[in-house]
């Protein structure tokens, strides 16, 4: 636009983005080392970033088939044996739903909280530093603890029992509750810059309705804030497909998903299973299954949902600034 | 500024510019102090320095202007009674010991130069100033004779309903919007069907049906400025109160919404009394029946718009209507 404006006025001229800028010659040698040193190192992450997609993409591709995803994976010596990874993704699914069923609750009760209420003040201080721990705690720790907290025979009912009836301390529900503490920060974050965000004379326009402070929560915040919410989910939700540790200790890390007696949801809530990162952990060179190429088309599946995940935020972000823009001009 | 055939920008012309426009206002307020108690009808408004700290000095005795306010009791019914009403954040006082009446069938208008406490007197009326913390009040506001503190707080602001300066609908549709101030106050969730007669009636009398009619379960937010402010007008009388406070409700607004705002608000009076804030003298001067004049949290001034306007009892007053600081 400036540029027609530009050609308006200065006939002959052609059109500039910018003017005349200072040459990379007259610099400082720090400046321009910080310079070139800042491009380098932008471009050296594109490029490993681009060559992990790249490279699991070829070899996926190369690898994967789509019975792959609808068959059941085999115990075999052969890799041409093992079958596919049905299992895998449905406890992936199963997890991730666990996790997150449990943590949205807890995490936009907590924020709406420490917003609307936070009283008494340190108490609401030690809370949110709780939830930073949490969200600093490496995962295998967080697993570590699961395991040991759902070892407990009080626990007995949430996890797989062993023939004596000893507490396995593995199951669906123990992982997903260790899931939920993954997902529990990124939605609790959200949800609350979301809620700080929202001016106050919203919140004043509920009251001087008449309406009590939990009504204009109900009715008038958490509506607001939605998309912040549904970001915050989605950033959950990868991190929980992600992850690893969890799924070996918690999950029992088991070839198909076990259910653990024959009563229909909890007998599979009890059961064992595994993820697909715990099979590509178990199919590479590291694990015990020695089927790579198995693990090459698994790792691509999740490569696709992690990367399809992350375009959902991108888009909810977008979503999101728009209403905002939209309610303000 | 610097005129003539003088360079701009020199050294020597600014700085005579600047001593001359020095010696110039020096002469003026000079000029002002000496007619101190000048009369209205002087053609020059006289410039005056505004002391901030200074008690601001009444013409009248207050005795005689007790007697004034006496005989304004006119209009419909009083509705609300504030008598020596006292605001403070904290240390600071910012409402100092205020009376006045507020009647059904009148606007009060509520003017003064910023910080003078007119937003806090406004939203201690429906108490919305004990959620800041730190507030306190001393003084009583009597709603239909009833202490307002007496009444439960849900139950006063759906009967001494606000409007703010920010348009700011609620992110849900528009017929949602004005059936949200009906909903949550019946204890059992009344169904759309129901409400639907007092949601139509609250947006015609706002002067927004004919616009919105057949978009009734648009998001209220795709609305243009004016007519979202139209629609917190609704909001807030879809429950039939008995009072609206108006916190600068056209300040947002460009002038073509700001009147018809303002021509609703020459409707809405005939069965509400409306408190209005605004710092647009012009304003005031079209929508007021009444108009009370603020000045660093003391009430100056109160009564009708034409005495206040056109013949002022107070130095302060005549000085602010007139433009003169604000």
């Amino acid at each position: 636009m400036s540029a027609t404006a530009g050609t308006g006025l200065i006939a002959g001229r052609q059109p500039r983005r910018h003017g005349k800028r200072s040459s990379l010659r007259t610099w400082r040698w720090v400046d321009r080392l910080v310079f070139l040193g800042a491009w380098a190192a932008g471009l050296g992450l594109c490029l490993i970033a681009a060559g992990i997609v790249v490279y699991l993409a070829v070899r996926g591709i190369q690898y994967l088939k789509p019975s792959m995803l609808v068959s059941r994976p085999q115990a075999a010596t052969s890799q041409a044996g093992s079958g596919g990874f049905l299992d895998p993704i449905e406890g992936t699914a199963l997890l991730t739903a666990i996790g997150v069923v449990l943590a949205l609750p807890l995490s936009i009760a907590t924020a709406v909280w420490i917003v609307e209420y936070g009283r008494p003040s340190w108490l609401a201080r030690v809370v949110e530093s709780t939830i930073e721990i949490v969200a600093g705690t490496p995962d295998i720790l967080i697993a570590v603890f699961g395991l040991a907290l759902f070892q407990l025979h009080l626990m007995a009912p949430f996890s797989a029992t062993g023939e004596g009836g000893g507490v396995v301390g593995r199951s669906f529900i123990a992982a997903g509750a260790m899931m939920s503490l993954i997902a529990l920060p990124p939605i609790f974050t959200a949800t609350r810059d979301g809620l700080q965000a929202v001016p106050r004379h919203m919140r004043e326009a509920a009251f001087a309705l008449g309406k009590t402070r939990i009504a204009t929560i109900r009715r008038v915040l958490i509506p607001r804030v939605r998309a912040n919410i549904a970001t915050g989910v989605t950033l959950g939700v990868s991190r929980i497909i992600g992850d690893t540790a969890i799924v070996l200790l918690v999950l029992g890390g088991t070839l198909h998903i076990e259910t653990q007696s024959s009563t229909p949801v909890l007998g599979l809530l009890r059961g064992t299973g595994s993820t697909l990162t715990s099979y590509v952990f178990d199919n590479s060179p590291a694990g015990e299954g020695e089927a790579p190429q198995k693990a090459y088309a698994a790792a691509f599946v999740l490569l696709i949902l992690i990367l399809l995940l992350n375009a959902v935020v991108n888009r909810i972000g977008k979503g999101n600034a728009h209403t905002i823009t939209g309610a303000y001009v | 500024m610097s005129s003539g055939g003088f360079p701009i920008g020199s050294e020597d012309t600014t700085r005579i510019g600047a001593e001359h426009v020095d010696r110039e206002a020096r002469r003026l307020l000079s000029d002002a102090s000496d007619s101190s108690d000048g009369r209205l009808g002087s053609p020059v408004p006289p410039v005056r320095t505004i002391v901030l700290d200074r008690e601001p000095v009444p013409v009248r005795p207050v005795p005689e202007r007790e007697a004034v306010r006496r005989s304004l009791a006119a209009a419909g019914p009083q509705r609300l009674q504030v008598s020596n009403l006292s605001v403070a954040y904290g240390a600071k006082l910012a409402v100092k010991s205020v009376s006045l009446s507020i009647h059904e069938g009148e606007v009060l208008a509520l003017i003064g130069p910023s910080g003078c406490g007119k937003t806090s007197l406004l939203r201690t009326l429906n108490r919305l100033t004990e959620l800041t913390p730190g507030s306190a009040r001393s003084g009583e506001i009597l709603l239909d004779g009833t202490d307002i503190h007496e009444i439960e707080d849900t139950v006063l602001r759906s009967r001494v309903a606000m409007v703010f300066q920010q348009p700011n609908p609620f992110p849900m549709s528009i017929f949602d919007n004005v059936a949200f101030a009906l909903r949550e106050q019946a204890r059992k969730r009344p169904r759309r069907k129901e409400l639907e007669p007092q949601v139509l009636d609250a947006l015609r009398r706002a002067g927004l049906h004919d616009e919105v009619a057949e978009d009734l379960h648009k998001p209220a937010l795709r609305l243009s400025g004016g007519q979202q402010q139209r629609l917190c007008i609704a909001r807030a009388i879809a429950s039939r109160p008995e009072v609206l406070l108006m916190d600068e409700p056209c300040s947002a607004l460009d002038p073509i919404s700001t009147g018809v705002i303002e021509e609703l608000i020459h409707e809405l009076r005939r069965d509400l009394a409306v408190v209005i804030v605004t710092h647009n003298l012009a304003q005031a001067r079209r929508v007021a029946d009444k108009v009370a004049f603020m000045y660093l949290g003391d009430l100056i001034e109160y009564g009708t718009a034409e005495e206040v306007f056109e013949a002022p009892r107070a130095t302060r007053t005549r000085d602010y209507v007139m433009g003169t600081f604000g």
